[in-house]
């Protein structure tokens, strides 16, 4: 089943990376070194913070709308090429056909979050190193210990080990987006169907921690208000639990806890999205 | 498997996870608060402050992202001196941003010292009344955005430091910002220099000058590094002032 699913997943990967999705890189690194330039003129921890605000930011974009459309294309795109007669002819079962799909695209996510941390990790290095040599000239007067005392505040201020978690983060809701997005697409009718019903799901699941505060609390009255609530506080994903990116530019500790409650809850949707598209598809007229 | 009978159950499935998840969800919205995380209110005011667009964008989860562009416009903004414009943009960056300690500083510092100096030599205002008054609601836009910040941040030694070097120089309270700087030498992280602020600025004010040769005698005592000449001439005013016995006297003054 692993080599099935496995070689499933490796067409998926060659035919995205066809399509020419890694070009948004371009668009990335333009984006975050240009941004770097610009940000020149700001003091260093204005620059620090807006360049990781920016990338963090783009990172959290780029990711989503791959991930997002990406996903909707690829079941649409093999029923209308007919591919997808031709490998369910063979002994593969349906299961593994879109547990290949969707390895496919994580694949893909994960490189293209490992390229864009890497643009942004080389620019805020080189950015730091800059930042450094020039203070050390700057400041050559200064006694010993307070020189020491800027040149590592500017190290602190750029580098930051919670930005490799917020990665991690941006990862995990990536993944959780393809899933429901293939999920989605097992009962679309249409790529566009797919494409707008995982966008509205992904705008209402950022709102689903609201809902689900106000359902819970007790002053909110009226039995349709509970129960418009309810149902989106229980059916869509909580978005917003994913957003650590917010805080950790902002050079906010993550604790260990929170990181991991929020990768185990991503791994639990992920998986009941996938046990989900794997039922509708396994009883879908192809 | 009939079309009703699979949606009946995958439904089922979505609402039995949601319930399942629940706990867990809940458990990560507190933890989120105890750790202050997730802070920032999106409510009517921001959405009319930075727009429909900013404002989706924000509830979208890239909340960051639209504070770094306003603050890029705010500082489009400085560079036009047009300081109300940017007092607004500082109000939503540092609202989408509550955690930020770099937009409440900088906010702060931009009102109370460049937006403040703008409108007191403003040429375009012949009344000098009006001038004092506009420096003066600079000055106290500035002190807002600190006090804020403050609310917001209360374990970040650097916003209650900015706040008394506010008070000290912008205010002419020198007990306010002894207060503060006494606050933030008490926080993590504070540089040493700190509660030597705090003294000073507690040496001019009235009615606290032993609470202030405490403190400026504690310093000394601490050893030849905090030794510096402004705690020695402190130290040697304040004894003067205070009647201290020659003999409990920590320096004795130097020869003219």
């Amino acid at each position: 089943m692993i080599r099935r699913t496995a070689t499933i997943a490796a067409v998926t990967w060659t035919e995205l990376v066809r399509l020419k999705v890694f070009y948004f890189l371009i668009i990335f690194a333009l984006l975050v070194i240009g941004n770097s330039f610009f940000l020149a003129r700001f003091s260093f921890e204005e620059e620090f913070q807006m360049l990781k605000d920016i990338a963090l930011g783009a990172m959290s974009v780029f990711s989503s709308l791959l991930a997002i459309l990406a996903t909707a294309t690829l079941l649409p795109k093999d029923i209308e090429d007919r591919t997808i007669y031709t490998v369910l002819a063979k002994p593969v079962s349906r299961t593994e056909y879109l547990l290949g799909k969707l390895s496919g695209v994580f694949l893909l996510l994960t490189l293209a979050v490992l390229l864009m941390g890497a643009v942004f990790a080389a620019v805020l290095l080189l950015r730091t190193q800059t930042l450094l040599h020039s203070a050390q000239i700057e400041m050559a007067a200064l006694p010993p210990a307070e020189l020491q005392a800027a040149l590592e505040r500017i190290r602190a201020t750029g580098y930051d080990p919670n930005l490799f978690a917020g990665g991690v983060v941006i990862l995990v809701k990536a993944w959780l987006l393809a899933a429901l997005t293939m999920f989605i697409s097992t009962f679309a009718t249409s790529t566009i169907f797919t494409t707008i019903t995982a966008f509205a799901a992904y705008f209402i699941g950022h709102l689903q921690a609201t809902a689900r505060e106000y359902w819970l609390a007790a002053d909110t009255s009226g039995f349709l208000t509970k129960s418009v609530l309810a149902i989106v506080s229980l059916v869509f994903p909580d978005l917003q639990a994913f957003n650590l990116v917010d805080d950790i530019v902002t050079g906010a500790a993550i604790p260990a806890a929170i990181f991991w409650k929020t990768l185990a809850l991503g791994a639990g949707y992920i998986a009941v999205y996938t046990a989900l598209a794997a039922a509708v598809f396994h009883h879908k007229e192809l | 498997m009939r079309p009703a009978v699979l949606w009946t159950l995958v439904v089922a499935s979505l609402l039995l996870f949601g319930l399942a998840r629940l706990p867990l969800e809940k458990s990560l919205d507190t933890a989120h608060r105890t750790a202050g995380l997730r802070t920032a209110t999106l409510n009517i005011e921001l959405r009319e402050q930075i727009g429909q667009l900013s404002y989706a964008a924000a509830l979208s989860g890239f909340r960051s992202l639209v504070a770094a562009f306003l603050w890029i416009e705010a500082h489009t903004a400085w560079e036009q001196t047009a300081w109300g414009r940017m007092a607004g943009l500082f109000q939503s960056v540092t609202s989408l941003q509550p955690r930020s300690l770099v937009y409440w500083d900088l906010a702060s510092w931009h009102m109370a010292w460049n937006a403040s100096i703008a409108a007191r030599e403003n040429p375009k205002e012949p009344s000098e009344f009006l001038r004092q008054r506009a420096e003066r609601e600079y000055h106290q836009l500035g002190r807002d955005f600190l006090l804020r910040g403050i609310a917001n941040n209360p374990d970040q030694h650097i916003l209650h430091e900015r706040l008394g070097i506010m008070l000290r120089d912008k205010f002419n309270d020198p007990c306010g910002a002894a207060d503060a700087f006494t606050t933030a030498a008490e926080k993590p992280g504070a540089p040493p220099y700190v509660k030597r602020l705090a003294a000073y600025e507690l040496a001019a004010c009235q009615g606290r000058e032993r609470e202030a040769y405490d403190k400026l005698r504690a310093i000394y005592l601490l050893g030849e590094a905090e030794r510096m000449p402004r705690v020695i001439t402190l130290i040697n005013e304040l004894e003067a002032q205070l009647d201290v016995p020659a003999a409990e006297r920590l320096a004795p003054p130097e020869a003219p």
